[in-house]
């Protein structure tokens, strides 16, 4: 110990490891290094796509300014799957945060076989997106879907319903795809908050008489704001971002009713190998994603200032 | 004499009232409880019956899909692992996930211990910076990213998504470590310098260690993300036998119209299982991480 | 309007029967009493008040409030009022808010509940009671320690309860604003005449503030009675030698203790009436605020044992260590205890 602590200055390299500014950077940089490459470059990229005529046939890179937006606008399946990638998001996220409100609670509840209710309920959200939809497509199926079945032996309709082949019915599917996917991830962070508010202030809200609703609503939802917002804000992301629920459910039919952008941009740019028009409809996703991100941050700063 | 709080006639009555009500609500949360697993777990339990069924059962619509009308049988899911690269998908995303996770701490931890302790005056904005990186979609980049992956001549090898993945798990990793090491006291790795260590030394003596819990949170939370990927997994690799378990089983086991459904429900079950069970494992450590990294920010 | 607590035969255990923290604790207050609870760390203290509260069921037992026993009713019928160690303040609301919240749950006499400016005057008036007023729109976090525990106060006291418990509500507070505060919260409890439990670790405290004092170890009462009492003529070794400072000597001899407390090991000159003179070893000795504390063994009273005598100002014989003197101790502030259950036993014959 002595040697160590006592050598004035060490060799050049453990002046180094002294050196803060140096350290920050040197720590920093590989991630910084590979963030660049991988992301920004191809960022930027994806933005000079959209202005040319880049295809998978033809690589070559050809300006042509506006032309590939112009060409999007005229066709109405954008202006669908711009919308749809809207509503799928705000209907997603609000059944996400009421849903994964109540199942948190129940998460944090005391009852005999918590243990495996919980492994049960993560299912949906640890189970890789492709897979878990492909179940979901067998309880949608045209002819033996389950569902369908029970409501029939309930005698509650006549014939098949064709979940995924008509367009609301098919709305509605993937929603409920989202949803169940997304409400374990919501519900495991929200729980996060309910168990970081000390028992204590819970407590002094029961002794001071305060019913159950009044308590969530004045003591537990306030407290765990700023959770219950990274909820919201992951909930949206993966709905907002999403393409494997509707490629695989739907491929965006019937007749491009469920498209939304990330299909859209995979369909034209990958399996229709227009690069150039791809990559302009995946560009709306940014500026949208961008604005609620910077909403859900602000949020979360107001809220963690009591 | 004293005032009662409630006199013994009201007081067996409340009583009453409460019990009932008592009573009434852990109904209501068992009920709740159970409803939940059902509604969550149903799709695979429903998989698991399917994945054992006979064809001349499950293709019968008039057959309760519930029950076995017919005996089960095991066909389906041999079929699975000798007609399928079903093993391989499993192979690949096993070892995909682990080389990505390994790649992400090696950046993730050093960025997010500079960003949070040497306090820097970019510190913050770099922090967003990378928050927002986490914000930009797979499909934003993936028709840019086909092109790099064309240059750097991975194209239609799982190699292509080794360097891809950590795009998706180096910010969300970043942004929870830093939560992790803002709920790490500072005292630790000072007592360490004093100790006689450099900062780099601290670093790696004291606030790596003490960072375990979070890392394990991380390994998983990282590993799930790149298993359930899909896009760049679909755009960039199309042989079989690079496939990961995301495309190669809704691709391989659907075979233009005809669905193996018995066979995919059991690649379902079989792949959907271990994973949750692991995360629960992991929950309750990943929930302490989680605590200590959001709530005291 | 003040009412007694009571509890009977209480037994709490947790983690299905393997951690047993309250043990058959019979207790019961007077009305309007300030009854403290003392006892080590661990020892059930905070069970036992959240038991009161109705915050924790208990595994047996009875809990009376007014005369009427409360087992299975929620706290919020229970009418008591409780300030947490932590003090446990709304972090996201205002003082006012703070001591608001209770309110906006009740309901008055008549069934209605309180409008907007009763509310506002009721929150006013304990404020006042309290001296905050002037810190009504600020944030918990923005206040110190004390007046965090007064803003707790004030939001203990706005509903009016019939019982006050307060699980520690000194303990956050640094010395010597712990006197004061203990000093405020007795002569407030004097105003209102509330019933009180007060739970603490701090004998100091239980002391000052009790006007009865129940000892409390392992889950059980070792003790209950007036602070003089408690400290004069404690019922077991255990309250012997957990209150007083330093500590009651207990010398052995023939299966019993004789113990008597520090300050009553004095020069024979000092001791009237009947005594029994022991020769005292004196190793070492301290000066403390102006007493001395003199470290030493004594024989004949039982086995050589080590023992401590406080001599107040007022006792000049000079004293050195490493001789021995001829100590007294008065025979009637002599205790004896059963060796084996610790127990208060009859006095025995001792000395020459
Ligand atoms: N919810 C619980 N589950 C299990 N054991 C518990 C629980 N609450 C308390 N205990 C145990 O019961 C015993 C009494 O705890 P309690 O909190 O009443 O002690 P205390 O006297 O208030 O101590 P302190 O002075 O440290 O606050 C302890 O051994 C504690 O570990
Ligand atoms: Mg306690």
């Amino acid at each position: 110990m002595s040697s160590r602590a006592t050598a004035p200055q060490g060799s050049p390299l453990r002046q180094l490891a002294d050196r803060e500014g140096f350290l920050a950077w040197a720590m920093l940089l590989p991630a910084v290094v590979y963030i660049v490459l991988v992301v920004a470059v191809p960022f930027g990229l994806a933005v000079a796509f959209a202005f040319s005529d880049v295809t998978a046939g033809d690589p070559s890179y050809d300006w042509v300014g506006l032309r590939n937006f112009a060409r999007i606008f005229e066709d109405p399946v954008f202006w669908k799957a711009l919308g749809n990638t809207f509503v799928f998001t705000a209907v997603s996220m609000a059944l996400i945060i009421v849903l994964g409100k109540v199942l948190a609670n129940i998460l944090v509840a005391d009852f005999h076989g918590k243990w495996v209710v919980r492994f049960l309920v993560l299912l949906p959200w640890t189970t890789p997106v492709a897979l878990s939809t492909v179940a979901w497509l067998w309880l949608y199926d045209s002819v033996y879907s389950p569902i369908d079945w029970v409501l029939r032996n309930l005698g509650l309709i006549e014939n098949h319903l064709y979940f995924l082949g008509r367009p609301e019915l098919a709305t509605a599917s993937v929603i409920a795809v989202h949803v169940w996917r997304l409400v374990p991830l919501a519900a495991v962070i929200m729980m996060v908050g309910l168990l970081g508010i000390p028992t204590d202030v819970q407590d002094a809200a029961k002794v001071d008489g305060v019913g159950f609703w009044r308590r969530m609503f004045e003591v537990t939802i306030p407290l765990t704001m700023p959770l219950i917002a990274v909820a919201a804000l992951f909930g949206a992301i993966f709905t907002f971002t999403d393409m494997a629920v509707v490629y695989i459910l739907t491929r965006g039919g019937p007749t491009n009713s469920t498209q939304v952008l990330s299909s859209w941009a995979f369909i034209v740019g990958i399996e229709g190998g227009d690069i150039g028009q791809g990559a302009a409809i995946a560009l709306f996703l940014f500026p949208l994603l961008l604005a609620a991100a910077v909403l859900i941050l602000r949020a979360v700063r107001k809220i963690e200032v009591f | 004499m004293s005032t009662a709080v409630v006199d013994p006639a009201q007081a067996t009555r409340l009583r009453r009232h409460y019990r009932r009500r008592h009573l009434l609500s852990r109904t209501a949360l068992y009920t709740a409880a159970v409803l939940a697993a059902l509604v969550c777990a149903g799709p695979f339990g429903y998989g698991a019956i399917t994945a054992l069924k006979l064809n001349a059962d499950l293709y019968d619509a008039s057959n309760n899909p519930f029950v076995f009308n017919e005996p089960a049988t095991l066909d389906h899911v041999v079929f699975l692992f000798t007609d399928t690269a079903f093993a391989t998908f499993v192979w690949n995303t096993m070892w995909v996930g682990l080389l990505v996770v390994a790649i992400t701490l090696a950046l993730a931890v050093p960025a997010a211990y500079a960003l949070t302790r040497l306090d820097r005056p970019w510190a913050g904005p770099m922090g967003i910076a990378i928050f927002f990186v986490y914000l930009v979609p797979p499909t934003l980049l993936f028709l840019s990213l086909s092109r790099l992956v064309v240059a750097t001549g991975l194209q239609d090898s799982t190699w292509s998504l080794v360097l891809i993945y950590p795009t998706i798990t180096i910010p969300v990793s970043t942004w929870l470590l830093i939560g992790f090491l803002k709920a790490l006291p500072r005292d630790i790795e000072e007592q360490a310098m004093v100790d006689g260590y450099s900062r780099l030394g601290a670093f790696t003596r004291t606030v790596v260690p003490l960072l375990f819990p979070g890392v394990v949170a991380i390994v998983v939370f990282a590993f799930t993300l790149v298993a359930s990927e899909f896009i760049y997994a679909l755009a960039f690799v199309s042989p079989s036998s690079e496939k990961v378990v995301s495309t190669g089983v809704p691709t391989e086991l659907i075979r233009g119209d005809v669905f193996f459904w018995q066979s995919l429900q059991a690649a379902g079950v079989l792949i959907a299982v271990p994973i949750a069970l692991l995360f629960n494992l992991l929950l309750a450590r990943f929930i302490s991480g989680f605590t200590q990294g959001a709530v005291k920010g | 309007m003040t009412v007694a607590v009571e509890v009977r035969d209480l037994h709490k255990s947790f983690d299905r029967g393997r951690v047993h923290a309250i043990n058959g604790v019979d207790l019961a207050t007077g009305e309007g009493e300030y009854l403290v609870l003392l006892g080590p760390s661990g020892c059930g203290k905070t069970t036992l008040l959240r038991i009161i509260a109705g915050l924790e069921q208990p595994s047996a037992g009875e809990v009376l409030i007014g005369g009427s026993v409360v087992n299975g009713l929620p706290p919020r019928v229970r009418k008591i009022a409780m300030v947490f160690q932590s003090y446990a303040l709304y972090p996201h609301k205002t003082v006012l808010g703070n001591i608001v919240f209770p309110l906006k749950a009740q309901r008055l006499d008549n069934g209605q509940r309180p409008d907007k400016a009763q509310r506002r005057s009721k929150a006013e008036w304990s404020a006042e009671l309290l001296g905050i007023s002037h810190l009504l729109d600020r944030k918990p976090r923005q206040l110190s320690g004390g007046e965090r525990q007064r803003v707790a106060l004030a939001r203990a006291l706005v509903r009016d309860p019939q019982v006050f418990l307060l699980d520690e509500p000194l303990s956050n507070l640094d010395a010597k604003l712990r006197a004061t505060a203990r000093d405020e919260l007795r002569r407030f409890q004097q105003r209102v005449g509330t019933t009180t439990v007060y739970v603490t670790h701090d004998q100091a405290e239980a002391m000052g503030l009790g006007d009865r004092i129940a000892v409390m170890d392992a889950g059980t009462v070792r003790q209950l009675g007036p602070p003089a009492e408690v400290y004069d003529d404690p019922a077991d070794t255990f309250v012997a030698t957990f209150i007083g400072s330093p500590p009651m000597n207990l010398v052995p001899r023939d299966g019993v203790f004789v113990g008597f407390r520090p300050e009553h090991l004095l020069p024979p000159e000092y001791v009237s009436g009947a005594r029994i003179t022991v020769p005292f070893e004196v190793e070492r000795i301290e000066y403390l605020s102006g007493d001395r504390h003199a470290y030493g063994s004594v024989s004949r009273l039982g086995e050589q044992t080590r023992v401590v005598a406080r001599l107040p100002a007022t006792v000049t014989t000079p004293l050195a260590g490493g001789q021995t003197h001829e100590f007294a101790v008065a025979t009637r502030r002599l205790c004896f205890f059963d060796a084996s259950s610790g127990l208060r036993t009859d006095p025995v014959a001792v000395g020459a």
